[in-house]
């Protein structure tokens, strides 16, 4: 499975919006690339990146090649009740990766 | 005879790298404004209300700091829905599209892009109540980034 993480603060308030950051580790292929022999290497990005939390979608990204390898995403949410905030992607291969962090909603 | 066709084979091989060259320098500038108009349906976009964050000179167009932030209540009937990344000489014109709504909380987005060359950015927001919102900003690529090379 794909490697990534993500990072919300431990505690927060109820209603309170915070930050989740995301890294995903993907060399993000363009497509453009070609190996040194010339073989050009097939274009292979995360093409969705979806974050929930409380059973609601408070995040979504559709992406192409112009996101940096090792793509990074900071967004915000609403802190609804305590469990996990759980983001998911899938690159063009059809691998799928999930990561979650879990937040104390008082 | 025989020379002349080795010559000829020799600067066969050594022309063929330098066509992703040429494919990079030939980039054609998109016109921003139609492929704004692409997004909102023709509709005038208000320029208020909205900042993107670009750094002005990038060393590295492999990895351009992104930060895009829209004024918004973010309430059920008041929010931003979706906020485009339009690129006018990346290969391709779509860098991403995030969506956003009333859980979001707040209509900021950070990450960091890929630009092939200087070049202008459009960041479109769509909210609840079918308008739009659009800025731009240039950036200048210092080592310009490869789109034959990778990370």
């Amino acid at each position: 499975m794909a490697l990534g993480r993500i990072q919300v603060q431990a505690m927060a308030r109820r209603g309170e919006v915070v930050e989740a950051r995301v890294l995903i580790r993907h060399a993000m292929e363009t497509g453009f690339r070609r190996e040194a022999d010339g073989r050009a290497v097939p274009m292979n990005v995360v093409n969705t990146v979806a974050c929930r939390h409380a059973g609601r979608e408070v995040f979504r990204a559709e992406l192409g090649s112009g996101i940096s390898a090792n793509p990074y995403f900071a967004f915000w949410f609403r802190a609804e009740e305590s469990g996990e905030v759980t983001v998911e992607w899938v690159d063009d291969a059809g691998e799928r990766g999930v990561a979650s962090a879990r937040i104390e909603v008082s | 005879m025989r020379r002349r066709r080795f010559l000829r084979a020799v600067g066969a091989v050594l022309a063929a790298p330098a066509l992703p060259a040429a494919a990079q320098a030939f980039l054609p500038r998109r016109d921003l404004a139609a492929l704004v108009a692409s997004v909102t349906g023709g509709a005038t976009p208000s320029r208020e209300g909205i900042a993107l964050e670009v750094p002005a000179l990038a060393e590295n167009g492999n990895s351009v700091a992104f930060r895009v932030r829209v004024e918004s209540p973010m309430t059920e009937s008041d929010h931003v829905r979706a906020i485009h990344v339009l690129s006018e000489r990346n290969p391709r014109e779509r860098v991403a599209l995030f969506h956003l709504g009333p859980a979001s909380g707040r209509a900021e987005v950070t990450t960091r892009i890929r630009l092939a060359v200087g070049q202008r950015i459009a960041v479109v927001a769509a909210l609840s109540g079918g308008r739009f919102r659009l800025a731009e900003a240039a950036v200048e690529v210092t080592a310009a980034a490869c789109i034959d090379e990778g990370t």
